[in-house]
């Protein structure tokens, strides 16, 4: 047997979650009084988490780099959270969306896991009406729902463009109560550099204080990582600047195992690159793609005149546009899962059909949305014969109540109305399905230390659905774990409080200052962003869409020589004892640096293309799927857990094998 | 002063004080325009105004005290707002770019209006009390008209008689409008109080201009 | 184009300040204003100096953590933006660029244009939550109906970012329009009623106690808030407490 167990708990798999909670271990209230835990991350699913636990009588110490914890990313999800309340009656259940999440993701992810998350997805809209979030609403006064990208139901709410924005609000509110109580301490503008682990189990972490440079130690019963994803190892992704893999990646060295890190979601509808100087990629939300269509010119010479800045979109003639999506999947057109849309724009253009400057781009139209609202409107107004631009009026006002915040987005960044000329999407790196390790507890292979939310591997499997993050984020943090965290403490309660002045404590701060010193005493020649652009190049280029042996090859011997380069010619200007940006920044990347090539060993090892991971070797050759993703279920149907062994490239592999007991395997297919 | 020490209840005092004052200057203008008309009504009106013991006994000090709180609780907010600023500013502030000047400068149109008040205190209020209460002179309920037409022949006078109205016209035009806002106003009706405010804030200094001008112009 | 930049550059909280010019050029005009930061900076890394501190995170006009006063202006010349959301097309070759950061007795700078803003933290903690647990066993979503136009205008107030712009540009460095915004989408929502009485009156004293100024109704927050903040929202704010005063 592996050394990974999941403890997935017996029983059908309707009743594992409710039966597992009825017989786990509890801690009395005036015990948990007595028990300290460390949230590290504040976004949905950690702020959730300090917040519950510190309801629960836990006392909680969060943590955050920004200088607030309302400002982690997952404020930045645009689109909605999914949930199967049936309340459109379009035949939602648990079990569809169940299905449809172990679907979408590509049979690569645990069953147990994600009937869970199916199960108290309906609880998370519960709790965030009562916290008072803005759920947007029908005449009737009922909560109102879209469609989203790969399922076939209405169960997505939102909140205009920005759910993200308002669930991290109303998590962050639970947290300032709970601040206000006294039972949550809050450390803004901290970074956790390592976690402390005694006797085998994880008692505490190591923070810089980012405004004054101080080293701090804090103990804790247990240790809670909540810290996002890795998707900035590409340099360029819609994350946040300060988005970084250092907590995670952290623990990995100090046991945590590292599942699939290669399950990357590049997202189809992202704003194109624009020059060198990008700092990061701008997301349009996927919702667009409900009501905008997704094409290229059909003809090559179109393309290039468009290129060339001859021709513009909307002097092409329908008969002249090449509508892939609908052409390609015609039952789910472009509502087709965000790798599937995202690998057919990425054909086209690699074809010459691609419509900016850099050829690198694809046309996202609302044209036939607006006449079809301005119709529709002008039936209920009453008006007869409505002239076009009577029917464009009214449609661009519909448009806009629905994506007015998104389409003003892309108009300051872009400088185009995209009410009159199509949009231009391009896809890129936006969410990572990979993760630390952790059964099903939230616990990862160290004892005491937790993993949530985008920083686990988690219930993604290998493709993550639309408006399904912030349903796993706050499930984690609002209604697993604080659960889960009580069958490991109950055997904490005699503990007592943990001393930070041991000798695994010093050992640990002083690993973290040894490090600080020499990247402030190496007094190279190239900046920190120097190297971060070249790893996230390779990626892009190797580790990107599209994936094949000798560039992954190539990919991991690149970025070891750019990782050695970096550790003898990084420049990180300033003190170590003041706030620092270089300094903060040369931390991450040297992570980044050795995650990049854990992610692209993963990458080789699992030779079948599943989700978001595409190998060029494993493709159907014939038929009338030819060209489209093959799954290779008899070899890889499992979780690629990785060991730490000092250099990336000796990681050791271990399998956690999947069960698909209540789902039947089969090859997607959105045609 | 416990209920003032918290800002909102500063501003809705302030809001409360200026209408106060807006409705006194309604009523000023239309005592002081009747002498624009008629000798025989504006000395009948000023005698009334002069002599009824509610006006001079309630509806004085009231006024009084009205001005007084409005202006100290004005350099109170104007003081507690620097020290919120601190003590580094800008080295460059675009203010124009997102507000107006009179919004900008209640403090200085304020002030000028209050050296105002000081020059109409003793032009026409000591004098007045004087008359009344000191020395008890005989009232003559025909006198008001004369004094008036006599204020008015200096045209330093008038010209600082003007050009105080003008400052009153520039604090109306934001003030009027302010009140309502402070006092928790901002509904559909909005844009017809900012409507009314604004016509407000220019034809009552208008007409004490035109007044003064009138009177100067006639002698 | 070719600009020059005058910056506030200071070492920490207790180090005076002061303004220090600085030449970038060959900046597109397709850059965000932070990517031509981002230039400077690495030239300045390059040169052996210390780069310009500045907060930014998400880089596209959500997480509120920009804040920037760009040419005597919150988040700079454009309107409904924040400033990672700036592009340098609204400059021209040439231009000189003051660039400083939010100044506001609350708002203590930590580093160059770095700003402490967590004065509004306590604000919140004050009482911008509706008391309830996060049990899970809070009543059905739908069993308490809320009409649109109630939860849209919630939408709209609660759309806030917290970058505290609408200190920067006040006058007055009220923070009036930011707590106005949150006491707004509480009272408009039925589940936000029950405590809103105590609510404004701990907001608007903790408020009051960081130091923020009295708003005297100039406009300029909501002509600089990059979510189109209103006065509505202050004036609804300026009710509630009347309200909840009165009622004692």
């Amino acid at each position: 047997m592996s050394v990974l167990d999941s403890k997935v708990p017996e029983g059908p798999i309707k009743d594992k979650w409710t039966n597992y909670k009825n017989k786990i271990n509890l801690v009395n209230p005036a015990n948990k009084r007595n028990i300290d835990i460390i949230v590290v991350g504040t976004g949905l699913a950690g702020g959730s988490a300090a917040a519950t636990l510190a309801e629960q009588g836990y006392n909680v110490k969060a943590f955050c780099y920004q200088d607030s914890p309302r400002r982690a990313h997952s404020i930045a999800a645009q689109g909605g959270i999914n949930a199967s309340k049936n309340y459109m009656g379009d035949g939602d259940s648990d079990y569809r969306l169940f299905y449809d999440t172990v679907k979408g993701g590509d049979y690569r992810s645990r069953e147990a896991n994600v009937y869970r998350l199916a199960e108290v997805s309906g609880n998370i809209i519960d709790q965030c009406v009562a916290q008072g979030v803005p759920f947007a609403r029908d005449y009737g006064g009922l909560l109102d729902n879209r469609s989203f990208g790969g399922v076939l139901v209405s169960r997505t709410f939102y909140a205009k463009g920005q759910t993200g924005q308002q669930l991290l609000l109303g998590a962050y509110s639970a947290m300032n109560r709970q601040i206000a109580r006294g039972k949550i301490e809050m450390f803004n503008r901290h970074e956790m550099l390592d976690v402390v682990k005694i006797d085998g189990k994880a008692r505490g972490i190591i923070t810089r204080n980012l405004i004054t440079g101080e080293i701090d130690r804090h103990s804790a019963h247990a240790v809670v990582i909540a810290t996002g994803g890795y998707g900035n190892v590409y340099f360029l992704s819609t994350n946040a600047m300060g988005s970084n893999a250092t907590a995670a990646w952290k623990i990995h060295k100090k046991g945590a195992f590292f599942a699939n890190p290669c399950f990357t979601q590049i997202h189809p509808t992202c704003i194109p690159r624009s020059g060198d100087y990008q700092s990061k990629l701008t997301l349009m939300s996927e919702s667009l793609r409900n009501d905008g269509r997704i094409w290229v010119p059909a003809k090559i010479e179109d393309a290039k005149a468009i290129q060339q800045g001859k021709l513009k979109p909307t002097e092409i003639a329908e008969e002249d546009r090449d509508y892939y999506l609908e052409r390609r999947y015609p039952a789910f057109g472009n509502l087709v899962p965000r790798d599937v849309a995202s690998r057919a724009a990425k054909e086209r253009c690699d074809a010459g059909y691609g419509v900016n400057a850099t050829g690198e781009a694809v046309y996202l139209d609302f044209a036939s949305a607006i006449e079809r609202y301005g119709k529709e409107q002008a039936k209920i107004h009453g008006i007869k014969n409505p002239s076009k631009e009577k029917i464009t009026e009214l449609g661009e006002g519909i448009i806009e109540a629905k994506y007015g915040n998104l389409f003003q987005m892309y108009e300051k960044i872009v400088a185009e109305n995209p009410y009159k000329t199509p949009m231009m999407i391009y896809p890129a790196t936006h969410y990572t399905m990979g993760g630390v390790w952790v059964d099903y507890n939230l616990m990862t292979t160290v004892p005491g230390l937790y993993c949530l939310g985008e920083a686990n591997f988690s219930d993604h499997g290998a493709n993550r659905l639309g408006a399904s993050a912030l349903m796993q984020g706050l499930a984690d943090g609002y209604f697993v774990l604080p659960y889960t965290i009580g069958d490991y403490l109950s055997n904490e309660i005699r503990t007592g409080k943990i001393p930070t002045d041991t000798k695994e404590f010093d050992e640990v701060e002083k690993e973290v200052k040894d490090r600080i010193n020499f990247f402030i005493n190496n007094k190279g020649t190239k900046s920190v962003d120097h190297f971060h652009k070249r790893l996230g190049k390779v990626m892009w280029d190797k580790v990107g869409m599209a994936r094949n042996e000798k560039g992954l090859k190539e990919a991991m011997a690149e970025i070891k020589a750019i990782r050695e380069e970096f550790w003898k010619d990084v420049k990180v200007p300033g003190d170590a004892n003041e706030m620092n940006l270089e300094l903060e920044k040369a931390g991450r990347v040297a992570d980044f640096l050795e995650l990049g090539e854990l992610f692209a060993k993963d990458a080789l090892n699992r030779n079948e293309s599943c989700g978001g991971h595409y190998r060029e070797e494993s493709v159907v050759k014939e038929g009338e799927q030819k060209g489209e993703a093959l799954r290779n279920d008899d070899e890889y149907k499992y979780v690629a857990a990785w060991e730490y062994k000092g250099e990336p490239a000796d990681a050791v592999l271990h399998k956690e094998e999947l069960e698909f007991k209540d789902i039947e395997l089969k090859q997607r297919s959105y045609k | 002063m416990g209920i003032l020490s918290s800002s909102i209840a500063r501003k809705v005092s302030m809001a409360l004080s200026a209408l106060f004052l807006v409705f006194f200057l309604l009523i000023h203008v239309s005592v002081n325009l009747v002498s624009v008309f008629s000798e025989d009504a504006f000395n009948a009106a000023s005698h009334f105004m002069g002599t009824n013991p509610l006006i001079q006994f309630v509806m004085q000090p009231v006024l009084i005290f009205g001005v007084v709180f409005h202006f100290v609780l004005g350099f109170i907010l104007e003081l507690k707002n620097r020290k919120a600023v601190g003590v580094k500013s800008y080295a460059k502030n675009n203010g124009a770019a997102n507000s107006t000047w009179m919004s900008r400068n209640m403090i200085y149109s304020g002030l000028a209006i209050l050296a105002f008040i000081a020059l109409h205190f003793i032009d026409f209020w000591l004098p007045e009390i004087n008359h009344k209460y000191i020395e008890v002179l005989p009232e003559d309920p025909t006198r008001y008209y004369h004094e008036l037409r006599e204020k008015f022949v200096n045209p330093i006078r008038v010209g600082a008689y003007v050009l105080a109205f003008v400052f009153l016209a520039l604090h109306l035009l934001h003030g009027f409008q302010s009140a309502f806002q402070s006092m928790g106003m901002n509904n559909k009706y909005t844009k017809c109080v900012k409507n009314f405010g604004k016509t407000y804030a220019i034809v009552i200094p208008l007409l004490f201009i035109f007044i003064a001008l009138f009177h100067h112009f006639t002698h | 184009m070719n600009l020059t930049l005058k910056i506030w550059r200071q070492k920490g909280p207790q180090d005076k300040g002061k303004m220090v010019d600085y030449k970038v050029n060959d900046i597109s005009e397709h850059m965000s204003f932070l990517e031509m930061m981002d230039v400077l900076n690495e030239q300045l890394v390059n040169s052996g100096e210390e780069p310009v501190a500045f907060d930014h995170d998400c880089r596209e006009g959500i997480c509120g953590m920009c804040s920037l006063y760009i040419n005597g202006e919150a988040h700079g010349p454009d309107r409904g933006i924040t400033t990672c959301q700036l592009h340098m097309r609204m400059f021209n070759d040439g231009d000189t660029i003051y660039i400083e950061p939010w100044r506001a007795a609350a708002f203590p700078v930590i580093k160059d244009l770095v700003v402490d803003r967590t004065a509004f933290e306590r604000i919140q903690q004050a009482g911008g939550y509706i008391s309830v647990n996060t049990s899970g066993n809070t009543q059905d979503a739908n069993s308490l109906p809320i009409s649109k136009h109630a939860a849209d205008e919630a939408m709209d107030a609660a759309a806030c970012i917290g970058c505290g712009a609408c200190v920067a540009t006040c006058k007055n460095s009220s923070a009036m329009l930011f707590v106005g915004a949150k006491v707004s989408q509480y009272a408009l929502l039925p589940q936000g009623k029950i405590e809103a009485a105590d609510r404004v009156m701990n907001m608007v004293h903790q408020m009051d106690l960081e130091g923020f100024g009295n708003c005297t109704n100039t406009g300029a927050c909501e002509i600089e808030c990059p979510k189109g903040i209103t006065l509505v929202n202050i004036a609804r704010m300026n009710r509630e407490f009347l309200k909840a005063s009165l009622k004692g």
